[in-house]
């Protein structure tokens, strides 16, 4: 596969490592009242599609920067590719 | 032996005559030649034996989809089994030997199984081999294994290398043929990066094999002027024995060069085969079509070949297999055979046509609506009969039979992501579907556009068009006028006629009859049929047979070919080495090395290495007169506890942390604090995994407010700065930190014993106060050593003695080792390796990889308390959960042998006194064990049930896997200075 990073263009994906689902993201909060139920979902609990899924890659090869590739599971086409840390913050993560 | 099937013409080399050996006798060909067109010239029809009946069976075809023609090319180490006599090119003192043959070809033993067939058939291994279950790796496999048969191996390292390459393109042409030409010009001519790759030795496909001319030219001589000017072309990058493998995703596609394959071997630095992976922006597949047969019965003997195999023999390599032959063929096309052969001065006997209206267009008796229905000769063909028009028989004597049902696209690329090929009644074929891989176009034959006039026009348009889609503008290149005959055929997949045996898969034994029952049997899908009947396994992947199988199921089950669709067609197209997917990556190149700083000079020292990971680490340092690795293992460990040991730690990770977040960054990755860890402090720090399992341990330094090195295990490096990157990307996105591994930038040695504080005190330069007081246990700073070169100083211990880790950059390693054993030579300084260091480790009960085994918590460590409450860190949620702090959960103990004679056995398991061994009863497991010279007795570290609370309880220490048990006692996992005065001194 080529991944389009978005600061260094098309690259092979062996220069990437898989780590999987982009909800990996939204990690609960550790002083919430349910936290360790919320922390069990956020880490065994997956959706597992057959189709479009946001999923984590790591360019362990290149620059280090973890990456949120959008791909269709069945085609293997990519529709998008944003950093990571792009996304932590538009959901609303920080320090 | 004289090449009594020789013809005249042809595209070989006459000129120049080469010997070679087939089965141990020795024949003549000529350059241009196959080992194929080379024993049929020489009269040798019987090539090899069939895999299942041992039938005699001689060449099908004349191209890399050859079921039957497969022998042993080459002796020794270069042995390769399962090679096509039909793509193997003809070199001087070529060695080849038939296969699955004993004793010999003509004569086989275990053609017997011919006349077993009625139980071979399908599902015969399933249904004859299940019980008892534990008979089939030990009796029934290696039987099988042994009478069916393909090649066998050297048992020799390959003694060739192979490469591996990367090339990009505008537009990838697959196929040399009429189509991929006129693609190539047309691409070509507008400057556009072009690769054409063809599997063949010569470009130009069919018209290799045909005699037809395009506009007032020979067909070669066009093929040779068109090759001619895309040569020229700097951007046009022609690949000759190049076979495109498959087709993945995104553009890229696998291809496989045979460098050297023709040649005895290959020339000096050149490897034999060179697995390309081409980046295509656009890919146009001009694989042309496979010619398929009819079955009948016995249509599977020495003789028998498909009708364009026949012609290409004729034609490109000047060879008949026969004086007199025949052709059975549903369509035009097959007439051409005749045509060409008595164009050649080859008596063609009749043509047989089960149309009743085939036209008659070569100039020999036509059987117009007649069926071949049997043949005759043991190991080639004599006579075949014939059932005609008015249900009469005739026998007619012939050597050889050319066969054509007609012609299948090669679609196998366009289906490689699981396209489906789509029914085309016109021509009762598969054309490629719409839904190919993206950036793929189909041109020429392969499309279905079987005349040369329509795939030299197809071909250009195609890849005008192509170049079009990615913004480059070609014009399609003027096409001369060729041949353009129309497609006339009535599907014909099988003769009725008779109760014998007619050949559907003759690789794998796969008859008519075989369909028929795996049909009764249910096994009705076309995968099922395949998986069933093995129909379409093996080297050619049915390319020959695939079709009249489901043509057969599809009659059977009374739907369309179409309804019964096809198996799914999957890389690589033809059969791949293992060396060229493994290219250099072998022996000591399987991995990269990766060698500490003091390497050459442990060498010197004559250290033996352990690889841990990619790294080889000093193991140990034998000295003269040493004659067993403990001896010398418990000499560093005596000397070290006594005086002082230098040890290469270079391998740990180091992973640079800087920015004013730095310090709540290790907060939020450790499960323990480090907020507060004052600068020039070091502190022990334990990462978890947000279940709650321990990660990974090391210390990290703090050299300044906003800046601290942490270390990492050897093994988990690569994965811990993963995970930071993790954390500091994905989850705390506005922290101010910055992580960068300096693995490689620091030379670390870790200097070790009573005296270790006085050795370097004489490299440390004399600003630098280390003494006790002013350099306390976990104290860390950056200094000079050796009069102004920079380091880093850290009072850390892993031995459990006084000591100290201190790094110089990567380029002073070598020299500071030096430096270190000659200061120490006054103390006896010894150098020392990774098992006194594991030894030291375990006698202080200190937990490593062993113990951090992915199963492991905190508490289990023995650091539960360690674990922060009053912050957010990874792991520290989940590791409350109920069942990782049950009351009697694991704790990490040490244990000794009451005989101190006794060997404590890492990986045993723990079990109660008087209790049974089993699963229920375990107590729990030892990790780490070994001789320690201090106590001068076996011990272990290990996970024991509750077992902070079991001291001085005896168990029963076993080990099923070394049919080992021993008594051993529970004791504290620190065995020497168990209230660390050492360190402190």
């Amino acid at each position: 596969m080529i991944i389009n990073h978005p600061l260094l263009g098309p690259r092979d994906s062996q220069e990437f490592t898989y780590l999987g689902d982009a909800a990996l993201i939204d990690r609960p909060d550790w002083q919430a009242e349910d936290a360790v139920d919320q922390f069990h979902d956020y880490l065994y609990l997956r959706d597992n599609p057959a189709g479009i899924h946001r999923e984590l890659w790591f360019h362990e090869t290149g620059d280090r920067s973890w990456l949120v590739v959008t791909r269709d599971t069945t085609t293997h086409e990519i529709t998008s590719v944003e950093l990571a840390r792009d996304v932590a913050r538009a959901r609303g993560r920080s320090k | 032996m004289t090449q009594v099937n020789r013809l005249g013409g042809g595209q070989i080399d006459t000129g120049r005559t080469l010997s070679f050996r087939f089965d141990g006798k020795t024949f003549q060909g000529h350059p241009g030649d196959t080992l194929a067109s080379a024993l049929l010239a020489n009269g040798v029809r019987l090539m090899g034996r069939s895999f299942k009946y041992h039938r005699p069976r001689g060449v099908l075809t004349a191209g890399s989809e050859e079921p039957n023609a497969l022998v042993e090319l080459r002796t020794g180490a270069r042995q390769e089994p399962n090679t096509r006599a039909t793509t193997a090119e003809l070199f001087d003192g070529l060695q080849a030997a038939s296969q699955n043959r004993f004793p010999s070809l003509k004569f086989d033993a275990l053609a017997i199984n011919d006349r077993f067939s009625n139980f071979l058939t399908a599902g015969f291994y399933y249904k004859t081999f299940m019980w008892p279950a534990a008979f089939w790796e030990k009796l029934y496999e290696p039987i099988i294994r042994k009478a069916a048969g393909l090649g066998s191996l050297s048992l020799q390292d390959d003694p060739d290398e192979y490469d591996k390459g990367f090339l990009h393109c505008d537009l990838l042409i697959i196929g040399a043929g009429p189509s991929g030409l006129a693609a190539a010009l047309t691409a070509g001519r507008s400057g556009a990066r072009v690769i054409l790759a063809d599997e063949d030795f010569a470009f130009g496909g069919r018209l290799n094999a045909e005699t037809f001319s395009i506009g007032d030219a020979d067909a070669t001589d066009w093929v040779a002027r068109t090759l001619a000017e895309l040569q020229s072309m700097p951007n046009v990058r022609c690949m000759i024995r190049t076979t495109v493998i498959g087709a993945f995703d995104h553009g890229i596609y696998g291809a496989v060069e045979r460098v050297s394959d023709h040649l005895p071997e290959p020339m000096p630095g050149k490897p034999r085969q060179i697995l390309w992976r081409l980046y295509a922006k656009r890919t146009l597949l001009c694989a042309g079509a496979i010619e398929r047969p009819i079955a009948f019965e016995n249509n599977d003997r020495p003789g028998i070949m498909l009708a364009a195999a026949m012609r290409s023999y004729a034609n490109r390599w000047a060879v008949t297999a026969a004086q007199k032959v025949a052709v059975f063929t549903n369509n035009d096309d097959g007439h051409r055979t005749a045509v060409d052969l008595i164009a050649k001065g080859v008596k063609v006997a009749a043509v047989i046509d089960p149309r009743p209206d085939a036209p008659r267009l070569a100039d020999c008796e036509l059987l117009a609506g007649a069926q071949v229905i049997d043949t005759q000769g043991r190991l080639g063909l004599k006579f075949i009969k014939v059932k005609l028009g008015d249900g009469s028989e005739r026998t007619i004597e012939c050597g050889a039979l050319g066969v054509s049902g007609g012609w299948n696209p090669n679609v196998h690329m366009t289906c490689h992501q699981r396209g489906r090929p789509v029914w085309n009644a016109d021509i009762a074929a598969f054309v490629p579907g719409k839904d190919g891989p993206a950036g793929l176009s189909v041109a020429g034959a392969a499309a279905g556009d079987f005349s040369t006039h329509s795939a030299l026009r197809t071909g250009a348009a195609q890849a005008a068009s192509a170049l079009d889609g990615i913004g480059l503008s070609a014009s399609p290149a003027d096409m001369p006028e060729a041949e353009d005959a129309p497609v006339n055929l009535q599907p014909f997949w099988y003769v009725k006629h008779g109760k014998g045996r007619a050949w559907l898969d003759q690789q794998n034994d796969v008859t008519v009859k075989d369909v028929k029952l795996a049909h009764q049997e249910n096994f009705r899908s076309v995968e099922h049929l395949k998986r069933y009947t093995t129909l379409g396994m093996a080297t050619d992947q049915g390319k020959t047979s695939n079709m009249g199988g489901l043509a057969i199921m599809a009659e059977l089950a009374g739907k369309s070919i179409p309804e019964v669709g096809t198996t799914i067609f999957r890389p690589p197209y033809t059969p791949v080495s293992m060396g060229v997917l493994g290219g250099r990556s072998r022996g000591m190149h399987f991995h990269p090395v990766r060698e500490t700083p003091s390497h050459t000079w442990a060498t010197e020292q004559g250290a033996v290495f352990v690889e841990t990971g990619n790294w080889l680490r000093a193991q140990w340092f034998p000295k003269p007169g040493e004659t067993h690795w403990r001896e010398t293992v418990d000499r560093e460990v005596r000397a070290v506890r006594s005086s002082v040991g230098v040890c290469d730690v270079t391998t740990l990770g180091k992973i640079d942390v800087q920015g004013t977040d730095a310090a709540p960054f290790l907060n939020r990755v450790y499960a323990n604090a480090f907020a507060k860890l004052a600068v020039g402090k070091t502190r022990y720090g334990l990462m978890l995994r947000e279940d709650g399992i321990a990660m990974d341990d090391g210390t990290t330094a703090r050299l300044a407010e906003d800046h601290f090195v942490m270390t990492t295990t050897t093994a988990n490096a690569v994965g811990v700065y993963r995970h930071l990157e993790f954390v500091r990307q994905c989850l705390c996105p506005d922290m101010d930190v910055q992580l960068i591994s300096t693995t490689e930038a620091w030379a670390q040695y870790a200097v070790a014993g009573p005296n270790s504080r006085k050795l370097l005190q004489k490299i440390v330069d004399p600003e630098f106060d280390i003494s006790n007081e002013n350099f306390e246990f976990m104290a860390c700073r950056e200094i000079t050593v050796c009069g102004g070169l920079r380091a880093r100083l850290f009072r850390i211990s892993f031995s459990g003695e006084l000591a100290y880790e201190i790094a110089v950059p990567t380029r002073y390693g070598d020299a500071l080792i030096r430096r270190l054993m000659s200061a120490g030579q006054e103390f006896d300084v010894v150098p020392y390796g990774t098992e006194a260091l594991g030894v030291m480790r375990i006698e202080k009960g200190h937990a490593a990889g062993n113990e951090l085994n992915g199963t492991t918590t905190a508490l289990n460590l023995g650091m539960g308390r360690m674990v922060s409450k009053k912050k957010d860190s990874i792991g520290s949620t989940l590791s409350e959960r109920e069942g990782l702090n049950q009351p009697d959960a694991l704790a990490l103990v040490g244990f000794k042998p009451k005989d101190n004679s006794a060997q404590v056995t890492s990986g045993g398991h723990l079990m109660s006194m008087g209790t049974p061994v089993d699963a229920s009863h375990n107590q729990g497991y030892v990790t780490s064990a070994c001789y320690s010279p201090i106590l001068e007795s076996s011990i272990g570290i290990g996970f024991l049930k509750d077992g902070s609370n079991r001291m001085g309880e005896s168990l029963r220490l076993v080990s099923p896997l070394t049919d080992s048990e021993v008594e051993v006692e529970v004791v504290s996992a620190h065995f020497v200075d168990p209230e660390g005065d050492r360190l402190r001194v």
